[in-house]
């Protein structure tokens, strides 16, 4: 059993997690992730490592309500326990100096790039970073982006905070005012993935993506993270979760991801029902 | 025995297995046989002539004294029968059900030369179901502690069966697993109505009563690496990491939505119980027309599976013919009885998905038989001209597994083979690296529960010869 000891919400769907997980907490470097299931009848799913303490022995996790385990683990106070959590797994991220390197997070996909942000920085790197959200309130992480990187610039949709418009608009404003970048690496949601190395394709700039593909087991037995890479195969739980997002194939991603929106939709009526009513929102991915 | 006696014991015809009908069952996951009642399991142990020269023994990959085990069964002794059994197998539960004795003991069993032969496999599970439901299984005395300790990775059939034979000796034994549950293929990919998981649940826990310690959700190379358990404390490493990296075909549209390994869909039935979705929460396509490509056990497990998700139709796509089907014959026909439709001489070239990237159809070609390959099979050829459509929502490929490149990738000085199997010295497993021993599917690849255990008895001798005298 893997206890919670900490919990706290950052918006309205996303909260977050310490949990008790000491050698995952000594061995996990920035990049990788955990797979997680709650109870005996519960799914596998795999969550970023956002944070890790060694010594207290906990990991951190970030979570927004997207379906009913995350809705479940949503209902989860402290004191409480997760029956199953194995990591890390995946690649960590080939961290080194590039020069500049511009990090953009979307709504959740932040909290991934918290980590690798924190180890570019002491890689030496200059860290430029766009966050962005779909309103204010929905913005996680800041304080500790802030802390992390040389400049922050800020987009939300509806113009709250920041700047109004995509974190997408705000690379090409940069890359056009011809500020340096050795590489970008952007998380969130696969249609921003996506917008993203069509935006950087033209002008040659090495990007970095992290996938997060339907998963079952994360150690390469099952093939469901499978996605066409460069015209091949891979899988994203072993040979991933980063790739070089010029090469591969988000449509198809994207399509992949929406295997179960039927069955997730029904598991997640049945969480509402027996859980009462509860605020709970799509990410329209 | 008198030829009198054996005349009379030729007469007794071979008993079959009251089982679940076939239009019953494929309604449920509940196991297919029902097991021998004792009266027909001493009716069937009468068929063995008690050879001087048992050749089924020959037959058994780790020689179990087959006529012995009948002959207790016969006196009605089957806790005794179970007790004989397991001097060899550890896990007679499982090898009685899941065991090719077609084409080990039982084909080569005398009394088959002429009619059919004993049927040893399922007098094996027959008493071993006795023992344990009788709560006889007795927990052996475990001699005092050597002080050396030995880490399993993997907690398949060879894992378990190094486990079990070494805690006997008095070493201190650790299990680490990957998933959330041990039993490896036993767990994951074979299905309950096949081998029932309360019984890998039994062993699982017979071994935990020995005394060993089993470590769930710990993949080795991630959370730790070999080299690291050999520094920390364990003075010997087994390797039974399995075969568990699927092989897809390579061709057009293999990523469309409806499109599963074997493994991920076995997986999910089985392991996280998707049949009984949303009760558990993990999710599978209940396809209406299915298509398992294969003709292996995985092939025949993965369409006997999705029967039971209550489809319309269920095909099994195979490339060669029904006399070259690796699947054991116990098993295809099961499948045939349960309505499983085979297209033999039939390989896929393409599958068709609809604008949201769901399966449609797959393209197929006929073949034909040509030359003899190196396996001696004949090899098929692709018919010109002859592609043929077949409407399917979800396709399960079943064309085997590689092993898994985690640990190679991770331990130093560990030698595999050009497909990434390790490699290691048959008599006592050992590999290239120092301390480290290894066997099962990893080492053979694809192969039988059988094989694997003999592989995890023999290294446990060998690990027991180099913790008492650290020769190499
Ligand atoms: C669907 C199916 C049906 C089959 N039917 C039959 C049958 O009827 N009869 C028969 O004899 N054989 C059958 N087989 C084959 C048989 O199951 C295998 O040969 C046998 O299980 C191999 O045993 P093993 O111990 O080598 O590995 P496995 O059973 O594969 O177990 C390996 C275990 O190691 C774990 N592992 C892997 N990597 C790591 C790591 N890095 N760290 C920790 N743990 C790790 C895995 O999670 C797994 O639990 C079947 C196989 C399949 C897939
Ligand atoms: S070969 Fe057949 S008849 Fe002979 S001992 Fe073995 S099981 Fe009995
Ligand atoms: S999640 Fe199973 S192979 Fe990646």
């Amino acid at each position: 059993m893997f206890p919670i000891v900490e919990k706290k919400v950052l918006s309205p769907t996303v909260f977050q997690l310490k949990v008790v997980a000491p050698t995952i907490a000594r061995k996990r470097k920035p990049g990788q992730f955990i797979i997680l299931r709650i109870h005996e009848e519960g799914e596998r799913i795999p969550l970023t490592i956002v944070d890790s303490d060694p010594e207290k022995g906990t990991i951190t996790l970030i979570v927004q309500e997207v379906g009913k385990t995350t809705a479940l683990l949503g209902t989860m106070k402290e004191g409480d326990a997760i029956l199953d959590v194995v990591g890390p797994l995946g690649k960590p991220t080939h961290i080194k100096n590039f020069g500049t390197a511009v990090v953009v997070g979307g709504g959740i996909g932040i909290a991934p790039v918290y980590p690798i942000s924190k180890g570019l920085k002491e890689a030496g790197n200059r860290v430029v970073a766009i966050l962005g959200a779909r309103n204010k309130d929905l913005l996680i992480l800041e304080r500790e982006m802030r802390a992390v990187s040389d400049e922050v610039y800020i987009t939300t949709d509806d113009g709250s905070y920041g700047r109004k418009g995509f974190v997408t608009e705000m690379l090409l404003e940069l890359i056009k005012k011809r500020v340096r970048m050795d590489m970008v690496l952007g998380i969130g949601p696969l249609p921003m993935m996506k917008a993203l190395c069509e935006v950087t394709r033209p002008y040659g700039i090495y990007t970095v993506v992290s996938l997060n593909p339907i998963m079952v087991d994360g150690t390469g037995m099952c093939g469901a993270c499978r996605i066409t890479y460069d015209g091949k195969v891979r899988f994203v739980c072993v040979d991933g979760p980063e790739f070089d997002g010029h090469k591969v194939d988000f449509d198809e991603l994207i399509k992949r991801n929406r295997t179960y929106l039927k069955e997730e939709k029904i598991a997640m009526e049945e969480f509402t029902y027996h859980e009462g009513p509860k605020c709970y929102e799509t990410t329209g991915e | 025995m008198d030829p009198k006696e054996v005349k009379e014991r030729l007469k007794i015809p071979r008993q079959p297995m009251p089982e679940q009908d076939p239009k019953e069952r494929v309604r449920n996951f509940n196991e297919v046989p029902f097991g021998y009642p004792p009266e027909l399991a001493m009716k069937e142990a009468m068929r063995c002539i008690q050879c001087k020269k048992p050749l089924c023994v020959e037959g058994c990959p780790v020689e179990i004294d087959i006529p012995a085990f009948l002959d207790l069964i016969v006196q009605g002794k089957f806790v005794e029968a179970a007790r004989k059994i397991k001097e060899k197998n550890a896990l007679p539960a499982v090898c009685g059900r899941v065991c090719p004795q077609e084409d080990q003991c039982e084909k080569v069993c005398v009394v088959g030369k002429k009619g059919e032969p004993v049927a040893i496999g399922n007098l094996e599970r027959f008493a071993a179901d006795y023992e344990r439901e009788t709560g006889a299984v007795e927990i052996p005395e475990i001699p005092p502690p050597t002080g050396k300790s030995v880490a399993v990775v993997g907690s398949g059939p060879a894992g378990l069966t190094v486990a079990g034979d070494l805690v006997k000796l008095g070493h201190k034994v650790t299990i680490f697993e990957a998933l959330h549950a041990p039993g490896g293929v036993l767990m994951y990919g074979i299905p309950e109505f096949r081998l029932p998981k309360s019984i890998v649940e039994a062993e699982v826990d017979y071994l935990k009563r020995m005394g060993v310690e089993i470590i769930c959700n710990a993949p080795i190379g991630k959370i730790e690496t070999v080299d690291e358990l050999l520094q920390n404390g364990y003075d010997a490493v087994f390797l039974g990491t399995g075969a568990g990296l699927p092989y897809f075909m390579g061709i057009p549209g293999e990523n469309l939505i409806g499109v599963y390994s074997a493994n991920e869909y076995l997986t999910r039935v089985n392991l996280m119980k998707a049949y009984r979705f949303p009760e558990y929460d993990t999710p599978v396509i209940r396809g209406k027309k299915v298509a398992v490509i294969g003709g292996g056990n995985t092939a025949m497990d993965a369409a006997r599976t999705a029967l039971r998700l209550g489809p319309e139709k269920v095909y099994i796509i195979y490339r060669r013919s029904r006399e070259e089907m690796p699947a054991r014959l116990g098993e295809i026909h099961h499948g045939e009885e349960e309505g499983i439709v085979f297209k033999f001489l039939t390989n896929p070239v393409r599958f068709i998905g609809d604008e949201e990237g769901r399966l449609e159809a797959i393209e197929c070609v006929r073949m034909e038989l040509g030359e003899p390959d190196e396996s001696g099979r004949r090899r098929p050829v692709p018919i010109p001209g002859s592609e043929f459509k077949i409407p399917v929502d979800t396709a399960i490929i079943a064309i085997g597994n590689g092993p898994n490149p985690l640990i190679p990738q991770t331990t130093e000085g560990l030698k595999v083979n050009k497909w990434g199997n390790i490699i290691v010295d048959p008599e006592t497993g050992k590999t290239s690296k120092r301390g480290v021993f290894s066997g099962g599917d990893i080492v053979r690849g694809g192969s039988t529960v059988i094989l694997a255990m003999g592989d995890g008895r023999k290294a446990a001798r060998a690990i027991h010869e180099y913790l008492q005298t650290g020769n190499w």
